[in-house]
């Protein structure tokens, strides 16, 4: 038997499907816009975009750094942060002159933190997905990214349960660089790290491809948009720890009573709709859009993997490992290193240099688990 | 394994509606004449804090 790809039917016919896709997704961003508010529909829009972008053009965090780690190519990591830097340069004004409207992704350096971004940076190069990855993994029908997303989920829930107990071992006060001198000693760090890649980078692979340049830039533009509409940054964890907490509370656990869900915001979101979330919004768009990529290009055509069951095993610790460590560490790539940054918190920093540290480790543990070939 | 990434990709969609139904169930009813404006920025109002980086206090 045959299996029929997008590349065999007629262009004519393509359309159809291809027109009924985009179609459905400005309906499901209009049905939200109506339903829950204008607002809302368009942070799902924005999660979409993100989807898209990351899908379409083939975008990702734990995927560049892997072939840095192993090939020294880091025109991945450059594309990432030049997006970092094009949001620092806009974000950076923004968060000064609207204090009262906007926040930055801010967050304390701590024992907790550092060690959780480490075990998500292994945790990630496991499954081959961080926290945006493992949504546009789902969404494109990736099975690694299926069984991963719901434990990664389960992990950001006791991860944010746990998480004051954490912090409680200790933290230094928080620091967030602010103003022209803030955007100076961010643009500069950023650039630091770009010239040390370009130094450690092999021969031949210091050019960044055209596509990620694109990607580079859209990201920006929806990670801007998505701090003028929601008034925060860009994020993915809570999000997931909240769906967990309301399917634990629908089952009858007392989460309102636990201290981080007791907390008012928190409380907030536990009795209202996600489709008030601005990072459940945005985390639906990033499967919907990467879905919707998937199926434009005939990718759902694609034969599953033959895993065998300890790879099964291991994504499932990894996805738990992901989500929990990622609360510890006020967020994964996208809500600490890419948003941490890229709104002036140090811990951002902190974030990348232990996940990298964390990803050295990642890449050497995949093979034993039986997620690839050993090298 | 058998089968395509369709059966996969379906199951995502699944587990979606499967957390949007279980939402509606569990939440208070959306009402879209209460929703703040469409940009935060400019709208006067602080923003909502619920964010990956957020310390909830005690």
């Amino acid at each position: 038997m045959s299996v029929q790809t997008i590349s065999d039917i007629p262009r004519a016919s393509r359309a159809v499907p291809r027109i009924a896709l985009v179609a459905i997704a400005l309906f499901l961003c209009l049905a939200v816009a109506m339903m829950a508010g204008a607002r809302y529909g368009l942070l799902l829009a924005i999660g979409f975009g993100f989807g898209i972008t990351l899908e379409g053009l083939r975008f990702g965090f734990a995927g560049p750094w892997r072939a840095m780690i192993l090939r020294r190519e880091p025109a991945g990591i450059l594309a990432q942060l030049v997006a970092i830097g094009l949001v620092a340069i806009v974000a950076f004004p923004l968060l000064q002159s609207n204090a009262e409207e906007l926040t930055g992704a801010i967050a304390p350096v701590g024992w907790a933190m550092v060690g959780g971004a480490f075990v998500f940076g292994a945790a990630m190069q496991v499954v081959l997905g961080c926290g945006s990855g493992t949504l546009v993994n789902a969404g494109s029908g990736n099975p690694v990214g299926l069984v991963a997303l719901p434990f990664f989920a389960i992990g950001s829930f006791i991860g944010a349960t746990h998480l004051l107990w954490w912090t409680s071992l200790g933290s230094a006060p928080v620091v967030a660089f602010t103003g022209t001198s803030g955007l100076i000693v961010t643009l500069g760090a950023l650039a630091a790290v770009a010239a040390l890649l370009l130094f450690l980078a092999a021969p031949g692979t210091r050019t960044i491809p055209r596509r990620m340049w694109i990607a580079a830039l859209l990201l920006a533009l929806f990670a801007l948009a998505n701090l003028a509409v929601a008034g925060q940054p860009w994020g993915v964890v809570y999000g997931l720890g909240l769906w967990t907490a309301k399917g634990a509370a629908a089952m009858g656990s007392d989460v309102a009573a636990l201290p981080f869900w007791s907390a008012p915001a928190n409380s907030e979101r536990l009795t209202s709709s996600i489709l008030t979330d601005v990072t459940s919004l945005t985390n639906l768009g990033i499967i919907g859009g990467a879905f919707l990529v998937a199926a434009w290009r005939g990718g759902l055509a694609q034969k599953l993997p033959n895993l065998p069951p300890r790879a099964w095993v291991a994504t499932i610790i990894a996805g738990l490992l992901l989500g929990y460590s990622s609360r510890l560490a006020f967020g994964c790539n996208v809500g600490a290193f890419f948003s941490g940054i890229s709104t002036g918190s140090l811990h951002g920093w902190a974030w990348f240099a232990a996940a990298f540290a964390g990803s050295i480790a990642g890449v050497r543990l995949r093979p034993l688990l039986g997620l690839e070939g050993r090298r | 394994m058998t089968g395509t990434r369709r059966l996969t990709a379906a199951a995502a969609l699944a587990l979606v509606l499967g957390i949007l139904a279980l939402d509606k169930a569990t939440s208070t009813p959306l009402d879209p004449f209460r929703a703040p404006p469409i940009l935060a920025l400019g709208s006067g109002q602080a923003s909502g804090g619920a964010h990956c980086a957020a310390l909830p206090s005690k």
